[in-house]
C-alpha cells in the first residue's frame, strides 16, 4: 500500500513537470533539419493571457498548421529572470527566429542580440533596440483605442466612462491617451475615470475597480490590463453596462456586454515576420502595424454598436488613414490623462 | 456624506470579493493545522479545486455542482497530503511542496486535454454562482448603490461567513473538534513557507491563532487592504507602486506583531507515529 502510494505520488510529480512546456510538430529524424524553427518567449503574462501572448502563439500555431515547413514552440516566462534563460535555450536549440513578446523583454533581447549577431530576433511592442538582427514589431494601439473611445463617448448616457490600465509605461499609456482623445472627440464634456491596476493578473482588482467606476457613474468601461481586464468585463456584465475589450475580440468573454474591442493583430505580425525571415527577407528595425495596413482595428463583432455610431467610427478610421485626424500617442498631448 | 457612503460601499464590495477565496482555504487549513499537520500544500489544493469547479460548472452548467466538486477535488488532494504525512510519515513540508507542484501541473495537463488551453473557458453568467440580492435595489440612489455593492455579489461569498460559524462550532462544541484539537497538542514549532495566495491564507491562519474566527479577521484584513488599494488608487493622488504594497506589507507587519503570541498547535509538523 505504502509503496503504491509512493509510486503514484512520484508519477504525479513527473507529470506535473512534463506539463510545463509544449512543442508543436516535433518530428524525429532527418526531416527536422529542413524545418524553419520559430521560438516564442512570452512575458510573465503567460501563453494563455487572453491577450497578446496568446494571440501571437495562436498566429504561430496557425502558421505551422498551414505550412509544414515551420516548426513553432514557445517558452513561458514566470518571472523577469526567465527572459534571458528562455532566449538562451532557443539559441542553443538552433532556433532560426526568436520572437520576444512584449516590451518587458527589451533588455534581455538587446543583450542576447548583441552577443549573438547571427541570431535573428523579433520583439513586439518595443522600438528601442537598433541592431541589424532585431525586428521591432510596433502597433499603433492609440489609433485602435481612439476608435473604441469614439464608441464609448457616443453610447454613454451618463457622460462618464471608465478606463483601467495594467501598468503605467509609455507603450501602455498609448492605449489610455488614444481612448481619452476618442471619448472627448465624441462627447467633449465627458468625464473619464481612470485606474492603474499596476498588475496584469489581478481579476478581483479589475472587478473592484469597475465597481468603483460604476458607483461613480461610469456606464462604459475600457480596459488595457490583460488578466485584470477579465474582472472588469465580468463585473460590467453583472451590472449590465458596456465593457470594451483589448488586443483580441473579447466579445467571447461576455457576448451581451462587450460592445467592441481594440484589436492588435499580433498574430498577423508574428506570421509575417516568420514568413519574411524564412524567405530570406528579414528586415531589421521598426515594422509598424497601424489602421492603414490593418495591423490594428475594431474587433469584427459589431452587432451592439448603433448604426450611426458605426458610420461615425468608419469615417474617423478613414480620416486617420488619410492623415486628416492625428491621434495623440503620448501623455503630454492629452492633459486629461491622469495615470502616473 | 453621500460620497463617503458610496466609497464605503465600494471598499466593502472589494473586501468581499478578495476575502472568500482566502477564507475558504484558511478554514480548511485550520482543520489540518489544529490536528498537527502543517499544510504548505494549500496553494496546490486551491488550484486543483478552482480548476475542477470551473470545469464542472462549464460542462454541467450547474454552478452549485461545480462548487461541490471543487471542494471534493481539494479534499482528494488533502487526502493525498494526509496519506503521505500520516500513513507514510513523510515530512510535512516536503509533501506540501510536492502538492504545490502537482496541483497547478495537473490542472494545466487536464486543461490542455479538455480545452486545448492552459485555462478554463470563461463561464457564462448562468454557469456562475448566482448573485445575491442583485437588481432589487434602486441603484439610482446612493443608498441603493451602496446596498447593491454590499449585498449584490456571489452567494458563495456570504456562505463562507456562515461556514466560519460552522467550523467554530465543530472545533469547540463537538466531541470531534475536541479530539481534533487534542491531536495537535504535542510540542513542536511551526514553520511558514509557501507562495502567493496560499501564503496569504496560511498567514491568516497563523495570525488568527489557528482559530476559525481568527482566520476570518486575518482574511478580512487582507481583503480590506486590497479593496483600499482600489479606492485609493482611483484618486491618482498616491503612487500606485506604493499602494500596491499595502496588503502585503500589512500582512507581514501583522505577522511579525502577532505571530509571537500565536499559540501553535504543539504537534504541528511532527509526524505522528503510533507505536511511539
Amino acid at each position: 500500500m505504502k509503496k503504491v502510494l509512493a509510486i503514484v505520488l512520484a508519477l504525479a510529480m513527473v507529470f506535473s513537470f512534463a506539463a510545463c512546456g509544449k512543442k508543436e510538430d516535433a518530428k524525429q529524424g532527418g526531416e527536422e533539419a529542413k524545418k524553419f524553427k520559430v521560438g516564442m518567449v512570452t512575458d510573465v503574462g503567460g501563453v494563455n493571457d487572453k491577450s497578446f501572448n496568446q494571440t501571437s502563439w495562436e498566429g504561430l500555431q496557425a502558421l505551422a498548421k498551414e505550412n509544414a515547413d515551420f516548426e513553432v514552440s514557445y517558452l513561458e516566462s514566470k518571472t523577469d529572470a526567465d527572459y534571458q534563460t528562455n532566449i538562451n535555450t532557443f539559441i542553443d536549440e538552433g532556433t532560426d527566429l526568436i520572437i520576444c513578446v512584449g516590451y518587458m523583454l527589451a533588455d534581455a533581447t538587446k543583450d542576447a542580440a548583441t552577443k549573438n549577431p547571427n541570431q535573428k530576433f523579433a520583439i513586439i511592442d518595443d522600438s528601442s533596440i537598433d541592431l541589424p538582427n532585431v525586428a521591432c514589431l510596433m502597433f499603433a494601439q492609440h489609433e485602435a483605442s481612439y476608435l473604441v473611445g469614439l464608441v464609448a463617448g457616443s453610447v454613454t448616457k451618463s457622460k462618464t466612462v471608465g478606463y483601467v490600465q495594467g501598468m503605467v509605461s509609455e507603450p501602455m499609456n498609448q492605449f489610455g491617451v488614444g481612448y481619452i482623445a476618442g471619448v472627448l472627440a465624441a462627447c467633449p464634456d465627458a468625464k473619464v475615470l481612470q485606474y492603474n491596476a499596476n498588475n496584469f493578473g489581478d481579476i478581483p482588482g479589475g472587478s473592484a475597480a469597475a465597481t468603483n467606476m460604476m458607483t461613480n457613474g461610469a456606464d462604459v468601461i475600457y480596459h488595457a490590463a490583460g488578466g485584470t481586464g477579465i474582472g472588469v468585463i465580468n463585473t460590467c456584465a453583472e451590472s449590465k453596462i458596456w465593457a470594451i475589450g483589448v488586443d483580441t475580440d473579447q466579445s467571447t468573454l461576455s457576448p451581451d456586454y462587450v460592445i467592441t474591442s481594440a484589436m492588435k493583430r499580433v498574430d498577423t505580425a508574428s506570421q509575417d515576420i516568420s514568413k519574411e525571415t524564412k524567405a530570406g527577407n528579414f528586415k531589421a528595425g521598426v515594422h509598424l502595424y497601424d489602421l492603414k495596413n490593418g495591423g490594428v482595428d475594431l474587433a469584427p463583432t459589431r452587432t451592439h454598436i448603433p448604426a450611426d455610431v458605426l458610420t461615425k467610427v468608419e469615417q474617423a478610421k478613414k480620416d486617420i488613414i488619410d492623415g486628416k485626424i492625428k491621434v495623440p500617442s503620448t501623455a503630454a498631448e492629452v492633459p486629461q490623462f491622469e495615470l502616473k | 456624506m453621500s460620497n463617503f457612503i458610496s466609497e464605503l460601499g465600494v471598499i466593502i464590495y472589494a473586501t468581499l470579493i478578495y476575502t472568500p477565496a482566502l477564507l475558504y482555504a484558511a478554514l480548511g487549513s485550520c482543520f489540518s493545522e489544529v490536528s498537527g499537520v502543517i499544510n504548505i500544500g494549500i496553494e496546490g489544493m486551491m488550484t486543483v479545486g478552482a480548476f475542477t469547479g470551473a470545469a464542472v460548472a462549464y460542462f454541467t452548467s450547474s454552478p452549485m455542482l461545480g462548487f461541490l466538486c471543487a471542494g471534493i477535488a481539494g479534499m482528494i488532494f488533502g487526502a493525498l497530503h494526509a496519506s503521505a504525512t500520516v500513513l507514510l510519515n513523510a515530512d510535512q513540508t516536503i509533501s506540501g511542496t510536492a502538492i504545490n507542484m502537482i496541483g497547478p501541473g495537473l490542472a494545466i495537463l487536464v486543461a490542455r486535454a479538455l480545452f486545448d488551453s492552459t485555462d478554463t473557458i470563461p463561464l457564462s453568467p448562468e454557469q456562475k454562482m448566482p448573485l445575491l440580492f442583485r437588481g432589487i435595489f434602486d441603484t439610482s440612489t446612493t443608498f441603493g448603490k451602496f446596498m447593491e455593492n454590499v449585498f449584490g455579489t456571489y452567494v458563495s461569498t456570504y456562505l463562507v461567513f456562515v461556514l466560519v460559524v460552522v467550523v467554530w462550532f465543530i472545533f469547540y462544541k463537538t466531541k470531534f473538534g475536541l479530539r481534533l484539537r487534542s491531536c495537535g497538542e504535542h510540542p513542536e514549532a511551526c514553520e511558514t513557507l509557501g507562495i502567493n495566495q496560499g501564503f496569504i491564507a496560511i498567514a491568516a491562519v497563523i495570525f488568527g491563532k489557528f482559530r476559525p474566527q481568527g482566520a476570518l479577521i486575518g482574511c478580512l484584513l487582507f481583503g480590506f487592504c486590497s479593496g483600499l488599494k482600489v479606492v485609493l488608487g482611483g484618486s491618482g493622488a498616491i503612487n500606485m507602486q506604493i499602494i500596491s504594497m499595502i496588503p502585503y506589507v500589512v500582512t507581514v507587519i501583522v505577522l511579525i506583531l502577532f505571530v509571537g503570541k500565536s499559540h501553535v498547535p504543539t504537534a504541528n509538523g511532527k509526524p505522528f507515529i503510533k507505536s511511539r
